[in-house]
């Protein structure tokens, strides 16, 4: 295929993605924003208020970055695993595979609605914050790189594990049971100079930890960790992810027989 | 004229280690109307299924109008369409999404892919179904809907697994309608069937493959030459005597009025006529038992 048929594959899938989890808004779209809705109710003003500065900020200002990241990570890797093992278990990935697309145009197509959605939902979600405080962002370059980077770093995960996935059951066990909680843990809610030092050097092997802090120096300008390593961090989970996929598609492994 | 399909030394070992082709060849030449038949499990499918790649082989090599699956497998691709024996599109998606979005999948642009989309929804006559959700198809149209997305990117080669599966008897006469029409125009059909009479009636060259290998490879009327035995099942108007039979032809009785005879090839029906006139048996219908290439494809499975 001639570099513009790929380019139209390729729109060919990302128009279809999109419009995929706009239909189903009520699955995509609204569960984020009535959570997020409440943790900044919650946590934010009712709680909040009595825990006062956190980080040199009051804590609205500091749970808001946290959250909208868990926001992109957690819709950016569901929207691809869902829909790439829906494509499979219904059998319509067929007519991707047949068709002489490259897998590199496949992979990409799928990754940019992960991202698409990530955003979408991330936007979303900054604007019902605005409701609750305000954002002056700081390092707009920060911000934006780390939350596009993150988005395609867990947008390809998403699409490794739909590659494995079985059933419904394995497509929902990794944002459970494993981004959750390793977002939770990873300086959401409290910076890790409030844990004993024991449990702040293990915070330090947490990935989450640094991706939510660059976002946080990006938009308040504080972080527990190197911006730099955090970037450094994705950019080579991000290769490898990519990598990984680039393999399962070649080789055609539990996708063809 | 070249080859629309060359096979050689296909095999295909599937990973619990069953061994479902055992190193089969097949030509088929542009142009041709094929059938590929056999009984259930024989390997149709995953004849098929490494042709258009959704099955990885074990050994052997395949090409399609000279670009072979291993080096050139994009341009392969191209030429193919391909008709599953499953249903394997998007529930939720409209008719008219699927048709449009395998056109994207193969680099058409937009224009071109709604107008192929228009011409061939109307030619399956799906046009009034294309906001419909597909789930909501019946089982014949689901078919159809199949069979215009294959056609939407105007293949070469377009292989139709079972088809015909599940398609009322009207229907299944405009498929065959349009499939010889799209073949006149040019392209090479290849088309796996139970329905023998299908097969009899669409195609020009056949292959038969049983338990992963080719069991006969030949024009359609050098098969049907060679059926040496045809039944014959003849209806009479009084009950028949239980002493019926015909010298020089093997009889069965199988109702009061409804005589088989077995005519060897070269025997003579007005024999059987003679017979039965002399018994005082008046004959009032008369039909073929099954269908020529059924009698043919059941003895030929015996014999291997
Ligand atoms: N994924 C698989 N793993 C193991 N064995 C398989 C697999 N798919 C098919 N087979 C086996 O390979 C053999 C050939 O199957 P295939 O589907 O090619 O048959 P077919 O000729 O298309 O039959 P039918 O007329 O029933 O569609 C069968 O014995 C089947 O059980
Ligand atoms: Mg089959």
């Amino acid at each position: 295929m001639t570099t513009r048929e790929q380019w139209i594959a390729f729109i060919t899938i990302v128009r279809k993605e999109i419009r995929r989890f706009l239909r189903i808004w009520m699955q995509t779209l609204l569960p984020p924003a009535i959570t997020m809705s409440l943790y900044f109710i919650i946590f934010g003003a009712l709680i909040g208020s009595r825990i006062g500065e956190m980080g040199g900020f009051t804590y609205m200002e500091f749970v808001v970055p946290g959250l909208i990241m868990m926001s992109v990570i957690t819709n950016a890797y569901s929207n691809v695993v869902s829909s790439f093992f829906g494509a499979k278990f219904q059998r319509f990935v067929e007519e991707i595979l047949v068709s002489p697309m490259s897998n590199n145009t496949v992979l990409w197509g799928y990754v940019l609605g992960g991202v698409a959605r990530g955003l979408l939902v991330g936007l979303i979600v900054t604007l019902l914050s605005l409701f609750f405080t305000r954002l002056h962002i700081q390092h707009i370059g920060v911000t934006v790189g780390i939350v596009l980077m993150t988005s395609i770093m867990f947008s390809l995960a998403g699409f490794i594990n739909a590659v494995y996935a079985n059933n419904f059951d394995d497509v929902s066990i990794v944002p459970v049971f494993v981004l959750t909680p390793l977002t939770y843990l990873g300086g959401v809610f409290y910076s890790i100079d409030l844990l004993p030092e024991f449990w702040a050097d293990v915070s330090r092997l947490n990935p989450m930890l640094y991706i939510v802090n660059a976002f946080r120096y990006g938009v308040l300008g504080v972080s527990d960790v190197n911006v730099g390593t955090a970037f450094l961090m994705v950019g080579v989970f991000t290769l490898l992810a990519y990598g990984y996929c680039m393999y399962l598609l070649n080789t055609g492994k539990r996708l063809r027989q | 004229m070249s080859k629309a399909l060359e096979i050689r030394g296909l095999r295909k070992v599937y990973d619990n280690g069953f061994e479902a082709l055992k190193g089969i060849d097949l030509c088929v030449e542009e142009g041709d109307f094929f059938a590929l038949l056999g009984p259930n499990g024989a390997g149709k499918s995953t004849t098929i299924g490494i042709i258009c790649s959704l099955v990885k082989k074990t050994a052997g090599s395949v090409s399609v109008f000279g670009h072979s699956i291993d080096s050139e497998l994009a341009l392969a691709k191209k030429e193919i369409g391909i008709v599953p024996q499953e249903f394997n599109f998007s529930n939720f998606e409209s008719v008219w999404d699927i048709v449009v979005n395998q056109a994207g999948y193969y680099g058409l642009t937009r224009e071109l892919a709604e107008q192929r989309a228009e011409t061939y929804l109307r030619q399956l006559d799906l046009w009034e179904k294309r906001n419909t959700a597909s789930r909501m198809l019946s089982g014949g149209m689901k078919r159809r809907l199949m069979i215009a997305r294959a056609l939407v990117h105007e293949p070469r080669l377009l292989i139709l697994d079972e088809p015909t599966a599940g398609v009322d008897i009207e229907l299944r006469r405009s498929m065959w309608a349009f499939l010889k029409e799209i073949n006149q125009r040019g392209t090479t059909i290849i088309l796996t069937t139970h329905y023998l009479e299908e097969a009899e009636s669409l195609c020009r060259n056949i292959a038969i493959i049983d338990s992963g290998e080719i069991a006969e490879n030949t024009a359609m009327k050098t098969l049907l030459k060679q059926l040496h035995r045809e039944t014959f099942v003849l209806d009479t108007k009084e009950p028949l005597p239980d002493t019926i039979s015909i010298a020089g032809f093997e009889t069965h009785k199988t109702d009061e009025q409804m005589l088989e005879v077995a005519l060897e090839k070269g025997g003579s029906l007005n024999a059987v006529f003679a017979a039965l006139s002399e018994q005082g048996v008046e004959v009032t219908s008369m039909r073929n038992k099954a269908n020529r290439l059924e009698e043919l494809f059941v003895s030929l499975l015996a014999k291997s």
